[in-house]
């Protein structure tokens, strides 16, 4: 297929942005579409132009790199996936396809298609830990019996992959999805009970710093979430932080 | 040649390591405060080595490529984590996943450094527990265990089919902690460009900042590579895209020896490639053969309508399906280990038996299993008499269950739907057993550059068993190199920071910038994609599954051709003085142009079939791999002399004192 690419071009921090027309052929559906900007990349060095910038690595939707905004959707149309699962079936023979960054204060642009997304780290790195040593002295690990349903759960919050799609979704760019899933993993397991309260009031705290908005509850989050993240994530941790606040 | 010292402590297998332990030098903690250790890699080898290194009180720098240590390529490891825990009560211990391993690798690993994996990887699991890592469980609370290839015993701990994800955000989680109390100082996208030697000893080195491309200066007493392996050689794997061997390349350039280059293993499921398009492969977790059975039509008439359209797989009967594993290998069926699953399907393929348009793929069947689960669920929900319908119901959820992120990504890629209809998979480069030549203590030729996880060579031989490089990169990293590591820095604590405005800095900084320059002007016409892709070719073609004299001595040639056209050729647009995803890839291809050289000659000089490397002409009259322990029982360590071609070869005899070599049989 023949498609028109309307991709934001960007050299670096501090230079203007604007979005730039290229046309691509012979896409074929069975590509995915980093592979039909790999194909976009290979014509534009054969002319010794700038290649587009983007991140990616694992390309099977698992190290969350990838981060495009496409046709203003994270990761584009189709839902419970990463960019780089997404595949040209999805579009069709004359399509006109915007390709943007993430958009987020606390995201900046760094070029072309990449963003700044260190500020997840910082939140993370807040309290997103059990203070344990790996040293190796802890417990034989089925001294700590844990529900099946309890384990699935923290499971579940855990398999956030930090691609940032919920603050590219979000009107307010808020973190609240993200930060939610690292909390709840650990609110969910009795390892990670001891430090609950202070976890989630460095973590929440951390996230405020770091320029997110606020949530206002559209749910535009889960629903372009590509793990499928719940809400509930974002309900526990507001109980957490409460509960915490309480506390002192 | 000389003879390599591996320094394997003396006294009985399962006391080395506390013998060892109990020997070594300890460095007291305010002397720790003044040493400084940069490691290569944010992976589980590299994120928990960081970890606990900042733990015990070392200053530690982190580098990576990627904008975050968390997305190190152990992230996408899928089926689990193996250790000897005897949860089941099945039978297994640490000498039994020591003499799995060993067996698994075909005799070609090292007996001191397999046990003490086999040792400590019960602890990793508590570790990882006490982590908050979320291991499934079964209904009791208790952790939840799964069979790999080539065991007799379920000792693999799994996160449904995100194993590697749970583990690398536990290291991730600890090197955090340790971030948070200023003991860590990560350096992301940036990239190591060159090992800075002073007085012999590895004392930093030069890296490039991937946003400004500024080059910089980092000193320590000691580095650690843990900069994974090098599958990408073939450019299509399943290793992520920046994947690369250039932190390892240009350790082995200054005087680290690389040893057994040619042990690759390629997986026998991964999702088969589709077109020229393609610009990796992905992997279906080992772990699916628990429950899908792998066949292809027994009629070759079959075969070829299938591949045309004319005809599908459900409609095939039983009897006309050849399960060609469990005909072949009754004792481990579908379950055999890596490379004979990979040659057998292989052999049915390149016999005109192959499935998909290509004819290149096999199937990995689930209906048996649908069926098995569904009518057990009916069982123990009181229905005795349940319908068909009841049961693929029931069955499909307990494998979605199990598989279901795995099912997905294959309907993603395939856009087909393996509840109904077999998944086709095919043979894909995967991992590399070969790597840095490192002693018991992980430390490479060079003094104080230490190598750990996919980056060195030691546990796996010939041939990786599933399930146990997130074991070897955990227990590297938690509870070998933090050990070993001691000994060595212990020398260092009256030394003092080590300046980075030496000569050695100076000149290691400087042919850095010569080398992007070089590239940068070459002001070619080929893009660096074009020259990995024909890199690939070749070693996929001549340096795959079936090796033999005549295909490696051309591909020695055609690479060797290749990467001079490269350096004449190449056309890099953009700067080196800003972000420019070209160089970054540019760089690490001329290292796999120079890497795949040596893989060849190391695959040549081999003669023998073992694990991962099979030489046509030594096989077996049932086409089985053929090992010469008179000759070959060693360790094949390469030394940089210029050009691969003149690399020279030093051997470290392999003693096997705990294990009788065998011919290995799943049979």
């Amino acid at each position: 297929m023949k498609l028109t690419l309307k991709i934001w071009r960007q050299e670096n921090a501090t230079a203007e942005g604007k979005m730039v027309d290229y046309p691509v052929d012979g896409i074929d559906g069975d590509m995915s579409f980093l592979e039909m900007l790999d194909i976009l990349n290979e014509q534009l060095v054969e002319k010794g132009e700038d290649t587009v910038e983007f991140d990616h690595d694992c390309r099977e939707g698992i190290c969350g790199s990838c981060s495009l905004q496409i046709n203003g959707e994270p990761h584009g149309p189709d839902k419970l996936i990463a960019t780089c699962q997404l595949h040209m079936r999805s579009f069709k023979d004359g399509d006109t396809i915007y390709i943007e960054p993430f958009r987020a204060k606390a995201f900046p642009v760094i070029k072309d298609l990449i963003v700044d997304r260190t500020a997840f780290d910082r939140i993370q790195q807040a309290w997103g830990y059990v203070s344990v040593n790996t040293s190796g002295n802890t417990v034989d690990a089925n001294t700590i019996p844990i529900e099946k349903e309890k384990a699935d759960e923290s499971f579940n919050a855990a398999t956030c992959i930090g691609c940032g799609a919920c603050v590219a979704a979000c009107k307010n760019a808020s973190a609240m999805l993200f930060t939610s899933a690292k909390v709840s993993q650990y609110a969910l397991l009795p390892q990670g009970r001891v430090e609950a309260t202070e976890r989630v009031q460095a973590m929440v705290r951390q996230m405020d710093e770091e320029g997110f908005g606020n949530c206002s509850n559209t749910g535009a989050c889960e629903i372009e979430c590509p793990k499928g993240i719940s809400l509930e994530n974002i309900a526990r941790m507001n109980r957490e932080y409460l509960a915490a606040s309480v506390k002192g | 040649m000389s003879v390599l010292d591996s320094k394997i402590p003396k006294g009985p297998l399962a006391e080395k390591w506390t013998n060892h332990k109990n020997n070594i030098n300890l460095v007291n903690p305010a002397n720790k405060r003044n040493i400084d250790v940069i490691v290569i890699g944010t992976g589980l080898a590299g994120g928990a080595a960081a970890a606990t290194l900042a733990e015990l009180g070392y200053n530690v720098k982190t580098f990576c490529y990627q904008d975050s240590p968390r997305r190190a390529h152990s992230i996408a490891a899928q089926g689990g984590i193996n250790a000897s825990k005897n949860y089941q009560g099945d039978g297994d211990s640490d000498y039994r996943l020591f003499y799995d391993t060993v067996k698994g690798g075909d005799y070609r690993s090292r007996e001191g450094n397999v046990y003490r994996l086999a040792e400590v990887s019960g602890n990793i699991i508590d570790q990882c527990v006490a982590q908050g890592v979320p291991f499934a469980r079964e209904y009791g609370g208790y952790l939840d265990n799964r069979s790999f290839g080539g065991v007799l015993v379920s000792r693999t701990f799994y996160a449904k089919g995100q194993t590697g994800q749970q583990l690398l955000l536990g290291a991730y989680s600890a090197m955090n902690r340790q971030i948070n109390r200023g003991k860590i100082k990560p350096y992301n996208r940036h990239e190591m460009m060159d090992l800075v030697l002073v007085d012999g000893k590895a004392r930093g080195i030069i890296a490039r900042d991937m946003i400004t491309g500024e080059i910089e200066r980092h000193s320590a007493h000691a580095v650690v590579l843990a900069s994974g392996g090098y599958g990408n050689v073939f450019f299509l794997s399943t290793n992520a895209m920046g994947s690369n061997v250039t932190a390892a390349w240009r350790a082995h350039r200054k005087g680290a020896y690389f040893a057994n280059p040619c042990y690759t293993q390629i997986h026998p499921t991964c999702i088969p490639v589709s077109g020229d398009h393609q610009s990796k492969l992905t992997l279906m977790s080992e772990s699916l053969r628990n429950d899908g059975r792998i066949w292809v039509p027994k009629k070759e008439e079959d075969a070829k309508a299938i591949r045309e359209g004319k005809k599908k797989p459900t409609e095939l009967s039983e009897e006309d399906r050849d399960y060609y594993l469990e005909r072949r290998y009754p004792a481990f069926g579908n379950l055999v280990p890596r490379d004979v699953a990979s040659r057998a399907a292989k052999e049915r393929c390149d016999a005109g038996y192959g499935v998909n348009k290509t004819g290149q793929a096999v199937y990995l069947d689930f209906a048996s299993a649908i069926e098995r689960y569904g009518k057990e669920k009916a069982f123990t929900a009181g229905h005795k008499n349940p319908t068909k319908e009841e049961i693929t119901k029931l069955g499909k959820e307990v494998v979605a269950s199990k598989y279901g992120n795995l099912f997905d990504m294959y309907i993603k890629i395939v856009d087909q739907n393996p509840y109904e209809t077999p998944m086709m998979i095919y043979p894909a480069v995967h991992y590399t057993m070969g790597g840095l030549w490192v002693d018991y203590n992980l430390e490479t030729t060079i003094p104080g550059c230490y190598a750990t996880g996919e980056a060195n060579f030691s546990d796996h031989g010939a041939n990786r068993l599933g399930a146990s490089a997130l074991m070897q990169g955990l227990a590297d990293g938690y509870f070998v190199l933090p050990y070993t590591i001691g000994d060595y820095l212990s020398k260092d604590i009256r030394t003092g920071a080590i300046p980075t405005d030496s000569p050695e800095f100076e000149e290691t900084e400087k042919a850095v910038k010569e080398r992007i320059d070089k590239m940068m002007n070459a002001d070619g016409t080929k893009s660096v994609d074009s020259y990995h892709k024909e890199l690939g070719l070749i070693m996929w073609n001549k340096c795959g599954m079936a090796r033999n004299a005549e295909g490696l001595k051309e591909a020695i040639e055609e690479i060797a051709a290749l990467r001079e056209d490269f350096w004449k050729n190449v056309k890099i647009p953009g700067s080196a003085t800003a972000k420019n995803a070209e160089l970054e890839k540019a760089g690490r291809v001329a290292d796999f142009l120079e890497l795949g050289e040596l893989f060849a000659k190391d695959a040549l000089h081999r003669e023998e079939s073992c694990g991962g490397h099979f030489r046509e002409e030594y096989q077996t009259k049932e086409g089985e791999a053929l090992r010469d322990d008179e000759n070959f029982k060693y360790v094949a360590a390469w030394e940089y002399k210029g050009k691969p071609a003149d690399a020279v070869l030093h051997k470290e005899d392999l003693v096997f004192e705990n294990i009788e070599l065998k011919t290995r049989s799943y049979k």
